[in-house]
C-alpha cells in the first residue's frame, strides 16, 4: 500500500514536471509568434504609411494641375467656375432596361418612367 | 536485527532464586538495557533526519541566493509582452485637412554616419562619399576620417538610391541608422500653417521630430503624445481651397507686381479658417532658416496673414458704421456731413475724392468717405470705440492655434485720443493682421456673434457673445453689397452675375520704418463676405505694394488690384464650396450660366 503511494506520488511529480515544461515551451513559442506578428504588423503599418504618403504625393494639387494641363487634349479639364453648375436633367443616364428606342415603357417595373 | 534477549531468561532467574535474589530485578535490568539500545537507535535516526533537513534547507536557500544573484547581475531587458504595434504609436501623428487628406506624415528613411576606427580605407571613403553627395567636401571628410574622431554624422536623411550607392563603396566604417522623416506631400501648399519640424535629440537608432513653427510647434505635445493612439490632427483647412487660393493669389501677385500677398478664407459662423495663404512661401520639407539680415517681414517664412501687422485702411470703416448703427446714433439713411477737409487736432482729414457736403451712412461706406467715418467716430467716443474693437479681438493677439500668433500684438495709438479714434475709424493708426480682419468681418457679418478663429475642425458653430444685433449685421452686409453692386462703388470689379457679394476695399499708405508714410507704396486689401443674403464665408485678400498699369495709368488702389484678384479667387472657390449662382442676382441675363 505504502509503496503504491510512493509510486503514485513520483509519477505525479514526473507528470507535473512534464506538464510545466510543456506549458513553458508553448508560452515561449507563443511569445515568439507574437513578436514575429508584431514585427509584421509594424512592417505593414510602415508600408501602409509609405503608400499613403505616396498617394498624397501623387495627388498633390500642383501635380494634378500640371497633369490636367498636359492632358488637356484628351480630357479637356478646366478649373471649375460657376458656369459649371448643371441640373440633374442635363445628365444623360443610360437607358433603363425595358425602355425601347421610342420611349414607350414596355415592362411593368419600369412604368414609373422615373430616372434614378 | 539483533537477537532479542528474553526479559526473564529462565537460567538467570533460577540462579537468582537459588541465591535468594529478586528475579524481578533481572527483568527490570533487561528492560532498561533494551530501552537504551532503542534510544541509541532513535538518536541515530533523528540525527540523520536533522542532517537531511539541514542539507535541504541550505540547498533551498542557496538556490534562492543563486537566483537572486543571477537576476541582479543580468542586463535589464524590456518585458517581452508588448502592446500591439507600440513602436508605431510612438511616431509623430499625421496632420490631415478637414476632409482627411494628408498634410503631413512620416516616412522611414536612413541616416548615414561614419565610425573611422572601423574604416579600412578612409581616403577612398572620403573621395567616394563626395562623389555620391556633391554637397560634401572631400578634403574635410578625409580630415575627419583620418583624425581622432570616433563618430561622425554625415547625412541626416538619405534616399534609398543614395543608400545603395553608399553600400557600393563597400566601406565597413560607413553605417546607417533608421530615421523617421517628416514629409509634407503637398510641398509649399499651406506651408505657413504647417510650419515645419527638425530633429531633436538624436541617437543612432532613432531621432525625435520636434515642431519648429506653425501648428507643428503649437500642437507639438499633442502630436508626440503616444496616448492619442496615432490619431491624426485634423485641421479646418481644406486642401483644395487652399491650393486654388494660393494659385490664383500667386498669379495675381505677379500680375500686380506686388512683393507679397496674403489671403484668408474663413467660415463666418464658426470662425474656422478654411484656407490661409501668405506669399512668397517656402517648402516645409526644407524649411529655410530665419534670415540674419534684411527685413524679417520680407522672408518667405514670414506669415503675412498672421504675423504681418498692417494698417488695413478703409476696410475698417464698416466697424465704425456698424457701431454707430448699433448704438442708435444713426440709421443707414441718416445724412453725415462729408465736407472736407475735416480739421482735428492740427490734422486735416481728407477724402480720396471730394464728396458732396453730406452723404448717407450707406454712401459713406459705398464711396468710402474718411470724413464721414471720422464724424461717426466722434459721436461714438473713444471708450466705446475701444470696447467695441476689443470685443472684436482687434486689440489683442489672435487666439489662433499657431505658435507665431501670441507674440503678434496689434499696434494701437497710445494715447488713444479723439483724433486717434477718428483715424482708426478709417483704418489708420491701428495695425492688425489680415487674420484679425477676417475674424472681425466674420463676427460682424454672421448675424452679430463674435467668433474665435481656429485652425481645428469644429463639429458645430461656437457662437460667442453678441456684438451687434441681427438687423445691424444685415444692414452692414447690405452696405457692403452696394459697394460691389452700385455704379459708384469702389469694388465694382468684384461683381459677378449670380452671386451676392459684399465687400470693402482698403488702400493704406505703407508706414516708413523711420516714421511717416511712403507716397507710392500701398497695402491694398479687399475684405468680402458672400453670399450676403446668407453669410457663410469671409475672404480677405491683401497685396503688398501692388502696381498695375491700366489704360496708360498707374493704379495701386485696392479697387484696381486686390479686388480683381479677390474676384478671381471667388470664381474659383465658389463652385468648390458648392455655392450655386442664383437667378436673383443674375444681373445680365446673357452671363447667367446654366
Amino acid at each position: 500500500m505504502r509503496s503504491l503511494l510512493y509510486f503514485l506520488s513520483v509519477a505525479l511529480v514526473i507528470g507535473l514536471a512534464y506538464w510545466a515544461y510543456q506549458q513553458n515551451l508553448e508560452t515561449q513559442q507563443a511569445l515568439k509568434r507574437v513578436t514575429k506578428l508584431q514585427d509584421k504588423i509594424a512592417a505593414t503599418h510602415e508600408a501602409l504609411a509609405v503608400q499613403r504618403a505616396e498617394w498624397a504625393y501623387l495627388n498633390r494639387p500642383d501635380r494634378l494641375r500640371e497633369l490636367a494641363e498636359l492632358n488637356f487634349g484628351s480630357l479637356e479639364l478646366l478649373p471649375m467656375d460657376p458656369g459649371h453648375f448643371g441640373s440633374i436633367d442635363e445628365v444623360s443616364f443610360p437607358p433603363l432596361p425595358g425602355l425601347s428606342q421610342d420611349g414607350v415603357v414596355r415592362s411593368a417595373s419600369g412604368s414609373n418612367g422615373g430616372r434614378p | 536485527m539483533t537477537n532479542r534477549i528474553p526479559l526473564r531468561p529462565l537460567a538467570r532467574i533460577l540462579r537468582a532464586r537459588d541465591k535468594g535474589h529478586d528475579p524481578d530485578e533481572i527483568e527490570r535490568e533487561n528492560i532498561r538495557d533494551r530501552q537504551e539500545i532503542q534510544r541509541d537507535n532513535l538518536r541515530v535516526v533523528s540525527e540523520r533526519r536533522l542532517l537531511l533537513a539541514a542539507v535541504l534547507t541550505v540547498a533551498a536557500f542557496g538556490l534562492i541566493g543563486l537566483r537572486m544573484w543571477s537576476i541582479s547581475s543580468e542586463a535589464v531587458a524590456e518585458p517581452i509582452t508588448r502592446s500591439g504595434g507600440s513602436e508605431i504609436l510612438a511616431a509623430r501623428a499625421d496632420i490631415v485637412d478637414r476632409n482627411g487628406r494628408l498634410l503631413a506624415t512620416n516616412l522611414q528613411t536612413q541616416s548615414l554616419y561614419a565610425q573611422p576606427p572601423l574604416m579600412t580605407n578612409p581616403e577612398r571613403a572620403a573621395a567616394e562619399l563626395a562623389r555620391v553627395f556633391p554637397g560634401l567636401d572631400a578634403e574635410k571628410l578625409r580630415q575627419d576620417f583620418t583624425g581622432t574622431r570616433k563618430f561622425i554624422w554625415i547625412k541626416r536623411r538619405i534616399s534609398p538610391e543614395q543608400r545603395q550607392m553608399v553600400h557600393d563603396i563597400g566601406e565597413p566604417g560607413l553605417l546607417f541608422g533608421p530615421r523617421e522623416m517628416r514629409l509634407y506631400p503637398n510641398g509649399a501648399v499651406a506651408a505657413h500653417i504647417l510650419g515645419g519640424t527638425k530633429f531633436g535629440a538624436e541617437g543612432v537608432h532613432s531621432a525625435e521630430l520636434v515642431g519648429v513653427a506653425g501648428v507643428e510647434k503649437a500642437f507639438d505635445t499633442y502630436l508626440r503624445d503616444p496616448a492619442n493612439g496615432g490619431a491624426p490632427l485634423q485641421l479646418s483647412i481644406d486642401l483644395t481651397l487652399q491650393a486654388a487660393i494660393e494659385e490664383v493669389l500667386y498669379d495675381g501677385m505677379r500680375l500686380m507686381s506686388a512683393k507679397g500677398a496674403s489671403a484668408v478664407l474663413m467660415e463666418a459662423k464658426t470662425g474656422e479658417v478654411l484656407a490661409m495663404a501668405s506669399l512668397p512661401d517656402f517648402d516645409p520639407n526644407d524649411r529655410p532658416a530665419p534670415p540674419v539680415e534684411g527685413d524679417p517681414s520680407d522672408a518667405p517664412i514670414f506669415n503675412r496673414a498672421v504675423q504681418g501687422l498692417y494698417e488695413l485702411g478703409s476696410t475698417m470703416k464698416i466697424f465704425a458704421t456698424a457701431q454707430a448703427l448699433e448704438l442708435g446714433l444713426v440709421n443707414p439713411d441718416t445724412h453725415v456731413p462729408t465736407q472736407g477737409p475735416l480739421r482735428a487736432g492740427g490734422f486735416a482729414i481728407k477724402d480720396y475724392k471730394d464728396l458732396s457736403p453730406s452723404q448717407t451712412v450707406t454712401n459713406v461706406i459705398v464711396k468710402s468717405s474718411n470724413i464721414g467715418t471720422a464724424r461717426l467716430a466722434q459721436q461714438i467716443t473713444v471708450p466705446r470705440q475701444q470696447a467695441f474693437l476689443r470685443a472684436l479681438g482687434f486689440l489683442d493677439a489672435s487666439p489662433i492655434e499657431l505658435i507665431e500668433a501670441p507674440n503678434v500684438r496689434p499696434l494701437m495709438p497710445d494715447p488713444w485720443t479723439e483724433l486717434s479714434a477718428m483715424t482708426v475709424s478709417y483704418g489708420h493708426g491701428l495695425s492688425i493682421s489680415p487674420l484679425h480682419l477676417a475674424t472681425g468681418y466674420s463676427s460682424l457679418l454672421n448675424g452679430g456673434h463674435v467668433v474665435t478663429p481656429t485652425l481645428l475642425k469644429r463639429a458645430a458653430p461656437e457662437l460667442g457673445p453678441r456684438i451687434v444685433s441681427e438687423e445691424v449685421s444685415a444692414a452692414s452686409r447690405e452696405m457692403l453689397r452696394l459697394v460691389v453692386d452700385s455704379e459708384d462703388g469702389t469694388a465694382s470689379f468684384a461683381r459677378f452675375p449670380g452671386y451676392a457679394i459684399g465687400g470693402k476695399t482698403g488702400s493704406a499708405d505703407k508706414p516708413r520704418h523711420t516714421g511717416g508714410y511712403y507716397e507710392d507704396k500701398l497695402i491694398s486689401t479687399f475684405a468680402q463676405v458672400f453670399p450676403t443674403d446668407d453669410p457663410q464665408y469671409v475672404l480677405i485678400v491683401m497685396l503688398d505694394e501692388p502696381e498695375i498699369t491700366v489704360l496708360g495709368e498707374n493704379r495701386r488702389t485696392a479697387g484696381w488690384t486686390a479686388v480683381p484678384v479677390s474676384h478671381e479667387i471667388t470664381l474659383r472657390i465658389a463652385p468648390l464650396l458648392g455655392i450655386r449662382p442664383s437667378v436673383e442676382y443674375a444681373g445680365n441675363p446673357e452671363l447667367n450660366p446654366g
